[in-house]
Order: C-alpha cells, then sequence, then structure tokens
C-alpha cells in the first residue's frame, strides 16, 4: 500500500522504467494501481536503436510484475520521509 | 500492441480487451525482428494469459512503426535468420565457458 500512495503522489512526473528484460522506457506518469501497475504518457524507449519495435508507442500500460527499477529525479524523492514510512510500514 | 516476454514475441493487433492484464487479441500477428530484418506473420485470434505480458502499448497512427533501415522479409528467411542468431550466441555461450576453464587471471 505504502507505494501504491507514493507513487500516486509522484504521477505527472518523468520516470524511467526499467523492465527485467532490460528496456528502460521513459515517460510521464500516468496513473499506478494496486499491483504496481504503471501507465506512461509520451514514451520513449532509452535506447532507440537496440529496441525498434516501439518507435510508435506513444503511450503505454507496464505491468508490474515486470518491473525491475522505476527511476525518480533525485529532487522528487524525500529520502527522511520515506525512511521513516517504511519502517513503520515494516513494524 | 502488446509485447509479451520471454521468448520475445511482439504481436500487433487491431482490437484487444483485458482483465487483470489476460488479454484477448483480434486478428493478431507476431513481428519477429532479427538485426535489420523484420517480419509480421499472422496468427488470427490469441488469447494471452496476464502472468506472461510485458508492454501494453497504444500506437500512434501517425508515426513510423519501424526505423527506415528495417527491411520486410519472407517468414522462412527471417526463421533462417533467427537461427543464425541462436547458434551465434551458442557458440558465444560455449566459447567463453572454454575461456573459464582456462582460468586466466
Amino acid at each position: 500500500m505504502l507505494f501504491f500512495s507514493y507513487f500516486k503522489d509522484l504521477v505527472g512526473r518523468e520516470v524511467t522504467v526499467e523492465l527485467k528484460n532490460d528496456l528502460a522506457i521513459r515517460g510521464t506518469l500516468h496513473s499506478v494501481d494496486q499491483y504496481l501497475n504503471i501507465k506512461l504518457e509520451n514514451t520513449r524507449v532509452v535506447d532507440q536503436d537496440k529496441y525498434p519495435h516501439m518507435l510508435s508507442v506513444r503511450n503505454c500500460f507496464i505491468r508490474g510484475s515486470v518491473v525491475r527499477y522505476v527511476q525518480l529525479p533525485p529532487e522528487e524523492v524525500d529520502i527522511e520521509l520515506l525512511h521513516d514510512a517504511t519502517r513503520r510500514e515494516a513494524r | 500492441m502488446s509485447w509479451a516476454g520471454p521468448d520475445d514475441i511482439f504481436l500487433s493487433t487491431s482490437l484487444a480487451t483485458y482483465l487483470d492484464t489476460n488479454v484477448v487479441l483480434e486478428g493478431a500477428c507476431e513481428r519477429v525482428i532479427v538485426g535489420d530484418l523484420y517480419c509480421d506473420i499472422p496468427l488470427g485470434l490469441y488469447v494471452i494469459r496476464g502472468e506472461n505480458v510485458v508492454i501494453i502499448g497504444e500506437l500512434d497512427l501517425e508515426k513510423e512503426e519501424l526505423p527506415s533501415r528495417m527491411n520486410p522479409v519472407s517468414e522462412d528467411e527471417i526463421k533462417r535468420a533467427q537461427k543464425a542468431e541462436r547458434e551465434a550466441t551458442d557458440l558465444k555461450g560455449s566459447m567463453r565457458k572454454r575461456m573459464e576453464f582456462l582460468d586466466f587471471d
């Protein structure tokens, strides 16, 4: 629940989603759900030459289970707040 | 468009419905890409179990689907290209294993 709420607050930000198959996709976070499925707008693949499959994809839905990382801009991340929240969640 | 891993199957379709990311595709075709070659193989009606789905992407019809450098080829040719690529990676893998056995410092 914690990260679901956290991502809901990040809607509208530019993020890079790195998948377990090594594909990295940059886009604006449009929405997220309880499974941490991610919908991105204004999508572009980070290494376009290696992954020509998605040249014309502008909006996409990414299944939560295939995400390895969600790379966030450092200005958006309040480390102390996250640290406290995760500690409380773990209890 | 949806992309299901792990065999890098790339499916294009005109109609899709999904629930818990299980997908039904009508008029699906598999786009196999090997280097600069590609081939669209028609598949018809497809039901995909949600756990295999990686991405569902909306194609912008005004944009180019593929880079201009890519060439369409026939199904046989793309299968041959896939086989050649697989053999090349297998060879690389086996050579590496032989080097590891020698244990260079």
